[in-house]
């Protein structure tokens, strides 16, 4: 790990402005996913600024009835908070699916959706990757991709992003809340959050080097039957092969948004239309430009079959 | 380390051998107080830290260590320039070649992870860091990865390992049912919770070395050949091991550098092993592949089988794992052939891991066999049972004990076998598959001489020391449990000593023989202390036994008296008291008659030579076991989960139910993993484990093991051993993995003949 200066910020502003001044510095929340890559030396910040006491530890209801999620929201909590159990249960689900207890009492909302991804040559700092160090060239094309992206992909990079939690805010159509440097705010819908890799797979989101996560917002409750679906090797304790974050309304209609596929939460509104036909006929479109790898390709199949387990689930 | 306090539950016969005694190390275990090897306090320590290859094959060509010389904190950088000043030690057997240099960092480089270079510094950081400053440059040359390389060809056929009778070829050609199939296993690893390391001090030329070790003796004979001093000078001190499974019962490479460092700098050296390096620092399970030809008649008689098997080695060294270990012992047949072949490919020399040969050859015969069950409609049971081997087809030698009937059977009953039904997919619970399947598994028994030496103290506690060590598996509470009987004491009198190479000489923690070796060896030395007493409570002068007339006297519960007759009773402490002893030492080994000296014992300890094999005296000495499992399929996601394990198992007599337990439970969990989750990915352009870290090689978790329930249907061996127990440790995985794909089978109709069993193999 290489040397760093830290400090514990005492407010949103001040941490801002903190990272405004200093390019090298990162912020650190749980530190679950950060300081492994530092012990790495994936990354190497100069400086941690330490959002754990900045106030943004809370869970409040907007004005519009929905809910604002501080960025520094414990995944346990979460995922236990009486009104995301009631009005949100996809999130809850997700948010359990993942890691393990521990590891959810220390995870923060801000920093799950900045987790990430898990790609095996991404970590061996041995191996070329062009999402480490750009330019380098990509080990897992030609090497093992089981774990890969099977959409969205590119001649650059084929990671998936491994976060639960990610899946279900897409569903429920989140917006990311900001600070940056200069103090000025702005309102990110989950939608444009993550960015696909293109040329460019170090850039995994439109976060602004200096930008804070202060909250997630949830618009409004729109019940349906709301259903999270992982589908891994081991039975606990895995990131997902496939997973699918569901809310399905009675009369069939619903949204869909997978995970395990794709650089970010794949999310097809085109296949959501095609949701009363039937999970076959919602798959097809969602992935209609899959392209997979020979290791990974069982993954097109299984989403329709997990699709298909989700929505028969959701009629049962 | 010695241990005092004991913890107990159970039943009435706690403390004798036999009885349910909790692990007497588990409370420090679990409360901090046992010191591993990494954590030992050694003033003025400095760290080393490995280099890797990230080649597979060809040579160092030049090491610039400049940047990292440079760095803070940073002592020395050791190279393949450097001579260490190694000599080669000798191979498990004792065997050596005369004053042939070894260079533990080469400038071959054979295989990607290999060790080429380590940097010791001040702190772990400092060297850490400076370990990343090291520039290698190579000449690389085309490696061979892996079993399935183009390169790699057929590999060579290992002469010794092939056994055959009848004609098998001709026999299988005749058979009315004929079935022929492939089975593979892949690269497995051990990963123990504690990794490997060590910490290595020179006084002179006296070497301390803290590692965790499944065989101070031997590794101590190891150290003292690669430094060419006396085996007396080196001490290996090991009281506690956070997990084996064979991987810690030789020193490394990496051991080597640590100690020749520590040597050239005159300073303690630590060198902790990272995850990721464990996974080429030493070898696990080689990746094996095997085609079985079973030939039977149409009610299920075998006739033939002929097996053709292989396992990757390094190009280093030979480490065979026997695809045709089990092959010949399970059944009756009156025609086998079974060969193995080595394929040298680049990859570090693979070694021992639970129940080494016999697993990968049980998943083969045992898939084979319910292959043949579906072939011809037999219940699988049924056709086990039909092909029951009464004796030794391979060596014609009669069983000592063998009961795999009864664990087949009492299997079945408890398990609920009757209910099956045959058809694959027949059985479900709403969308889930259900499936039964049958293994059956074998581990030889293996016999070691060893030697240790009890204490009878003034207070009246009891010593038992040995250099025989525990890794988890028990041995400190059953040699308390041994003594305690012999002794007539409660087993909280007992200390126990191990993990020493000082101390009295003991065989490996390996092949499921040290608890059989060092019960027989601690039983003689504690009858030969119990007659010394006795001997000194009838005669000494001042013993209030002497006059009483009798001409023996028993011990129970701690206390010595006249058996059936009135008379003194005193406890051990009053007994020494009078006769005025502070102590009573007996040293006994189990040594053949005659052999007792000084080259016998380092042979014995420090060797495997002389390890007697199954099949030494008239019998064939095995453990045997029969697993049943049943498996959950989701049809929509070929996801697998193990719902229920019932497991039958013939150890001989149990010391310790409770520990044997844990044991086979511990080796069925293995299996799990094995069937389900275990795989090293290597990749085949580098030649790299890929996954070579706990989050991305699974291992079972909780959440995927079901309850197991194992029952022991052994009965006393006493050809097996002192004590009448055979090996408990390794028998457990093995037939686990076949178990798993049978009942995979049965539940979708789908065969996966390559482990593991993963989903996309059923969806
Ligand atoms: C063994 C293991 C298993 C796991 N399994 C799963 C799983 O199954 N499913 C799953 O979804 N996840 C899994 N995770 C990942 C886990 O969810 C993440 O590590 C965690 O959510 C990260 O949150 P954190 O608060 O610890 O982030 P940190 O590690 O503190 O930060 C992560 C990143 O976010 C940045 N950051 C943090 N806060 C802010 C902020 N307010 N504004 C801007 N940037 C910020 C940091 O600079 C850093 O780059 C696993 C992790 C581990 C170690
Ligand atoms: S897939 Fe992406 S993260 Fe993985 S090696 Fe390629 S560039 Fe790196």
């Amino acid at each position: 790990m290489r040397a760093f200066t830290y400090e514990r910020a005492s407010s949103v502003e001040a941490a801002a402005k903190a990272a405004a001044s200093n390019p090298e510095a990162k912020f650190i929340a749980g530190g679950t996913n950060l300081l492994d890559l530092m012990k790495l030396e994936i990354e190497t910040p100069t400086h941690l600024i330490d959002v754990n006491d900045i106030g943004l530890d809370k869970i409040e209801p907007t004005q519009d009835g929905g809910l604002r999620i501080g960025a520094l929201v414990r995944n346990t909590d979460l995922a236990a908070h009486e009104t995301v159990r009631r009005d949100y249960g996809l999130l809850s689900r997700a948010l359990l699916a993942g890691a393990s207890g521990q590891l959810r009492n220390k995870a923060s909302t801000a920093g799950n959706l900045l987790q990430r991804t898990r790609c095996p040559y991404f970590y061996d700092t041995n191996q070329p990757c062009n999402k480490r160090q750009p330019g380098s060239g990509c080990s897992a094309i030609g090497g093992f991709s089981r774990q890969h992206a099977v959409i969205g992909t590119s001649e650059a990079c084929i990671a998936t992003n491994p976060s639960d939690m990610a899946i279900a805010m897409r569903a429920l159509d989140a917006v990311v809340e900001t600070v940056k440097g200069d103090g000025s705010r702005r309102a990110i819908p989950i939608a444009d959050f993550h960015r696909l890799p293109g040329d460019t797979p170090h850039i995994e989101t439109v976060l602004e080097p200096g930008e804070m996560i202060t909250a997630v917002v949830l618009p409004p409750p729109i019940g349906g039957r709301q259903i999270y679906r992982k589908v891994r090797d081991r039975a606990s304790y895995a990131f997902a092969l496939v997973s699918v974050g569901a809310v399905i309304q009675s009369n069939g209609t619903g949204r869909i948004a997978v995970g395990g596929v794709a650089h970010k939460p794949w999310r097809v509104e085109a296949a959501e239309a095609e949701l009363p036909n039937g999970a076959r006929a919602a798959a097809h479109v969602l992935l209609a430009d899959a392209r997979p790898t020979e290791e990974n390709r069982f993954k097109v199949e299984l989403v329709e079959r997990t699709l298909a387990a989700v929505v028969s689930e959701a009629r049962g | 380390m010695t241990i005092m306090e004991t913890r107990k539950h159970g039943d009435a016969a706690d403390g004798m051998v036999g009885g349910r005694f909790s692990r007497l190390d588990g409370k420090l275990k679990t409360t901090g107080g046992a010191t591993y090897a990494l954590e030992q306090p050694v003033k003025n320590l400095v760290h080393a830290v490995l280099v890797q290859s990230t080649i597979a094959a060809g040579r160092v060509v030049a090491v610039d260590a400049g940047k990292a010389k440079a760095a803070p904190g940073v002592l020395s950088v050791f190279t393949p320039e450097d001579d260490l000043g190694l000599l080669v030690a000798s191979d498990w057997f004792g065997n050596r070649p005369d004053n042939q240099p070894f260079h533990p960092l080469p400038r071959e480089v054979s295989f990607n992870g290999q060790a080429i270079a380590a940097v010791v510094a001040e702190t772990l950081e400092q060297a850490t860091e400076a370990a990343k400053l090291v520039k290698v440059s190579y000449e690389e040359t085309q490696p061979v990865t892996g079993l399935d390389d183009p390169n790699a060809g057929e590999g060579r056929l290992v002469d010794m390992l092939s056994v055959g009778w009848g004609d098998a070829e001709a026999a299988y050609a005749a058979a009315d049912i004929r079935i022929e199939a492939e089975y593979r296993t892949p690269r497995e690893y051990h990963v123990p919770i504690e990794p490997h390391g060590l910490t290595v001090k020179w006084e002179g030329d006296f070497l301390t070395v803290w590692e965790p070790s499944q065989w101070t003796h031997g590794m101590a004979r190891t150290y003292a050949e690669w430094f060419n001093i006396p085996a007396d000078n080196v001490r290996i001190v090991s009281p506690f091991i956070g997990g084996g499974f064979g991987s810690k019962a030789m020193g490394y490479t990496y051991s080597a550098v640590a100690a020749a460092a520590a040597r050239k700098l005159g300073r303690p050296v630590k060198l902790a092993v990272t995850r990721p390096q464990t996974f080429t620092a030493y070898g696990g399970r080689a990746a094996t592949r095997q085609t079985i030809r079973i030939g039977a008649t149409k009610d299920g008689v075998l006739q033939a089988i002929v097996h053709r098997g292989a396992s990757e080695t390094s190009v280093l060294a030979d480490f065979p794992e026997q695809t045709g270990a089990a092959t010949p012992l399970l059944y009756a047949v009156p025609n086998l052939s079974t060969q193995h072949r080595l394929v040298p490919v680049n990859t570090v020399t693979p070694g021992a891991l639970r129940a080494p040969g016999k697993n990968p050859s049980a998943f083969g015969l045992e898939s084979a066999i319910e292959e043949l069950s579906y072939a011809i409609g037999m219940d699988p049971l049924e056709l086990r049972l039909r092909n029951y081997a009464d004796h030794d087809y391979q060596s014609g030698k009669p069983w000592s004990t063998r009961q795999l009937r009864e664990a087949l059977t009492v299997g079945a009953e408890v398990f609920g076998w009757s209910k099956r039904s045959h058809e694959p997919r027949s059985m479900r619970d709403g969308r889930q598959l259900v499936g039964w399947g049958i293994g059956c598994g074998t581990f030889p028994v293996l016999k070691a001489a060893s030697e240790a030496l009890i204490r009878i103290l003034g207070d009246g506690s009891v010593e038992v020391v040995s250099g025989a060590i525990d890794m988890g598996q028990g041995t400190y509470t059953i040699l308390a449990q041994t003594a305690a009987e012999v002794l007539g004491v409660p087993a909280e009198q007992v200390d126990v000593k191990l993990g020493d190479s000082s101390l009295p000489g003991a065989t490996v923690a390996g092949g499921s023989m040290l608890a059989g070796a060092i019960t027989g060896a601690v039983h003689k030395a504690a009858t030969a202390a119990r007659d010394e007493l006795i001997g000194l409570a009838l005669n000494d002068s001042n013993s209030p036994f002497r006059d009483t007339g009798a001409n023996t006297l028993v011990i129970a519960d701690g206390r010595i008296s006249v058996p059936r007759g009135e008379g003194p009773s005193l406890t051990l402490a009053e007994l020494m008291s009078a006769i005025g002893r502070d102590r009573i030492e007996t040293q006994r080994n189990t040594l053949p008659e005659g052999a007792n000296g000084p080259e016998d014992h380092k042979r014995s300890w420090t060797t495997m030579a002389n390890i007697e094999g199954p099949t030494a005296g008239d019998l064939s000495m095995h453990s045997w076991c029969a697993h049943f499992v049943e498996v959950k399929v989701d049809e929509d996601f070929g996801t697998v989960r193990v719902s229920r394990v019932v497991s039958a198992f013939d150890c001989g007599r149990i010391y310790n139910p409770k520990l044997a337990e844990s044991q086979w439970r511990g080796g069925i969990i293995m299996g799990i993993g094995q069937a389900l989750l275990e795989e090293g990915l290597i990749d085949e352009r580098f030649g790299r484990v890929i996954n070579n870290n706990m989050g991305d090689y699974l291992v079972p978790t909780n959440a995927d093991i079901p309850h197991i329930q194992v029952i022991s249907v052994g009965i006393p061996d006493h050809d097996a051993s002192v004590l009448g127990g055979k090996g408990v440790g390794e028998v457990g995985i093995v037939g686990v993995a076949p178990a798993i794909a049978n009942a995979v089978f049965h539940a979708t109709g789908k065969r996966v003949r390559d482990l593991p069993i993963t989903l996309e193999k059923l969806i």
